[in-house]
């Protein structure tokens, strides 16, 4: 046989497609559709729109001051009518519940007791089955809520709201949650990434100056943790910093002090544990950038008269700060998005960005909120490996 | 020649020194202080211990909890191993096979989900399979796991790539071989170190995930971490040190493995150039 016939399948063009379809329907179907969707969850208010078409149309269109016109009381008096029994009241009940509490049984009782007949006056029929009707603050609610799309679940990740003429304000204190939890999620991030530097820079430097037979060793230490389960790690961080746990033990015993310490279901613990868990990421890139420094310059240094330290500080440290900012990114993007490490070592007023994110998709139903939250997040974590990417390139290049 | 040290200088190294051997204890301690008390006589978790035994092996092995909790691990990792490996082996072949921006932009996307939180992960897809009626499913959790493994199938396929001689597919094909056989003569042999370690990583992610897990898996569905993560948040009992110290012994196995064939590759990659 001299020639295979050429079927279409040869053609390199047509089969490099073909073979990278597949796993690309698949990363758009189980990655890209739903994250798009949950984004779009923070922008998105559909409820009442759905239930009420009409009404939040016009109580969109309504100026805000003092009541509603009758247009709009009569159109939500058939629509609510309409509405009775269905999903979309009970969805629509509970959106409007989240902008007043009290507002579902409100709207749920107004619409069992609506009479049957057309009305004369809708605003004083409504205002007899529930005074609350006859105020501008329930109708400011629904004109927030008319949707179809909303900057109200985004200002609430920030701990800001809408008042009922529509200007931003804050949230009252009690509600403020979420910018103490951002301002908390950079704050351990940095921490833990200050500690990951201080420990894994003086390691990276041994082992780079190690002989290999040596450094292999090592490195493969260095790797163990990062290797490990995630709760094998947990486990023994909870098995040793417990009261009674081993370290506390060694800590009495060496009559550092005389009761046992809270070393876990705090910050401490969280701080051991994600550094425990992170310091590999700031080891490797420290190591891979040092490996190319080699020893050279610092006995170049030294020979010319430079004491040790002298010569670290003045000619390794500025040629290893690639290796330091991209090991400090990567374990600060990496803490960024910790969720189970603080959810099981730390205590309530330890929880990060991710167990919220959790906590609404979860346990409280606020996708909206998740959205909002998982925004801020990604947007974060997107920004900061933009800069990493570019420094490791730059530095690549360099190299 | 070796110039003498001042004090400073002597007491700098050897601070340097001792600094380095405490970060190597943090490093391993709690992994080495906990498989001992899995072989513990007594039901707390402190030392001294009171004698060796091997009763909470038998408990995970025996206990009505632990065990199908490792089935569904097993179960759900070699399945989501198996859909990552195929999508991601062919992935890399025709990633292999374009240029320019396409090129980037797809390995760009496949690479993604490795840099994205997981906990976004998670929760967007609970949100589409709860519509979907995936939630509290194997095929959901498998999906999800083949997700978040198919990236490092991609990565270790890809580099064995790099270093892949096209000629020997030409050569393959001017001496009459079907691309089907050519491929699986010749290209196959060759990446397949890449493939098993993209795999081995695959099913490492899949047998330690936890956050996508606990959004997804239901009653059902229990995997051997999610199983941990609710014994160490409730009350830790030994059998967790159990536990652990066997999926220690699993990712090092895992670790080891690919380590082995990382080197062999080098090897035969050395040799064929020779």
């Amino acid at each position: 046989m001299v020639r295979q016939p050429i079927s279409r399948l040869t053609r390199p063009r047509f089969a490099a497609w073909l073979l990278v379809l597949p796993l690309f329907l698949f990363s758009a179907a189980t990655f890209v559709v739903p994250i798009v969707m949950m984004l779009a969850r923070s922008v998105q208010d559909p409820e009442l729109s759905r239930a009420f078409p009409q009404t939040a149309r016009l109580v969109a269109q309504w100026d805000g001051r003092d009541l509603p016109p009758a247009a709009v009381m009569n159109s939500f008096i058939a629509e609510l009518r309409a509405a009775r029994g269905t999903e979309g009241l009970s969805f629509a009940a509970n959106r409007l519940n989240s902008e007043i509490s009290g507002f579902r049984s409100m709207l749920l009782r107004t619409a069992r007791t609506l009479p049957a007949a057309p009305l004369d006056d809708p605003a004083a029929a409504l205002a007899r089955i529930d005074p609350r009707w006859g105020e501008r603050s329930t109708w400011a609610a629904m004109r927030r809520a008319s949707g179809p799309l909303t900057d109200g679940f985004l200002l609430a990740a920030l701990d800001r709201q809408r008042n009922d003429d529509g200007a931003i304000v804050r949230v009252p204190e009690e509600r403020a949650v979420f910018v103490s939890v951002l301002i908390r999620t950079l704050w351990i991030s940095a921490a833990v990434t200050a500690f990951c530097l201080v420990l894994g820079y003086p390691v990276a430097y041994l082992i780079a100056s190690l002989p290999a037979k040596i450094a292999n060793p090592l490195l493969v230490l260095v790797l163990i943790p990062f290797w490990t389960s995630v709760l094998v790690r947990t486990t023994a961080w909870v098995v040793l910093l417990q009261r009674d746990g081993l370290v506390n033990g060694l800590l009495q015993r060496l009559g550092f002090t005389d009761q046992p310490l809270a070393l876990i279901y705090n910050r401490t613990g969280v701080l051991i544990a994600m550094v425990h868990v992170l310091l590999p990421l700031m080891v490797l890139p420290l190591y891979s950038v040092m490996k190319g420094i080699g020893r050279a310059p610092m006995l170049a240094a030294m020979s010319l008269g430079a004491r040790p330290f002298e010569a670290f500080v003045r000619v390794y440290l500025p040629q290893s700060a690639a290796g330091i900012g991209a090991g400090c990114l990567l374990v600060f993007i990496s803490a960024l998005g910790y969720y189970v490490t603080p959810e099981l070592v730390g205590g309530g007023g330890d929880q990060m960005i991710s167990y919220f994110i959790a906590f609404y998709t979860n346990r409280t139903t606020n996708w909206g909120l998740a959205g909002a939250l998982s925004l801020i997040l990604l947007l974060a974590t997107g920004l900061l490996y933009v800069a990493y990417a570019r420094l490791s390139r730059s530095s690549a290049a360099s190299a | 020649m070796k110039m003498p040290l001042a004090p400073v200088d002597r007491a700098l190294r050897w601070g340097l020194l001792a600094l380095c051997v405490l970060v190597f204890v943090f490093l391993l301690v709690p992994v080495l202080a906990v498989i001992p008390l899995s072989f513990n006589t007594g039901s707390y978790l402190t030392y001294p211990m009171t004698g060796f035994s091997t009763r909470w092996y038998e408990d995970f092995f025996t206990s009505s909890r632990w065990l199908p909790s490792l089935w569904n691990s097993v179960l759900v990792g070699s399945v989501a191993t198996v859909l990552a490996t195929t999508l991601g082996t062919a992935a890399a072949l025709g990633l292999d096979r374009m240029g320019g921006v396409a090129r980037q932009a797809l390995n760009a996307l496949f690479l993604m989900p490795i840099v994205v939180p997981v906990v976004v992960i998670g929760s967007s897809l609970y949100a589409l399979f709860s519509a979907l009626g995936l939630t509290a499913s194997y095929l959901g959790l498998i999906l999800a796991h083949a997700l978040l493994g198919a990236p490092f199938v991609v990565i270790t396929v890809a580099a064995t790539l790099s270093g892949f001689d096209r000629r020997l597919l030409s050569a393959a094909m001017s001496l009459g071989a079907t691309p089907w056989q050519a491929f699986r003569r010749v290209t196959l042999p060759l990446i397949l170190p890449g493939v098993v370690s993209g795999g081995i990583f695959a099913f490492a992610t899949s047998f330690d995930e936890i956050v996508v897990t606990l959004f997804l898996a239901g009653p059902q569905q229990r995997t051997l971490p999610l199983q941990m993560f609710d014994g160490v948040r409730e009350q830790i009992s030994p059998t967790i040190t159990a536990a652990a110290t066997l999926l220690f012994l699993v990712s090092l196995l895992l670790v080891v493995t690919i380590e082995w064939l990382r080197r062999r590759g080098e090897r035969l990659r050395g040799s064929a150039v020779e």
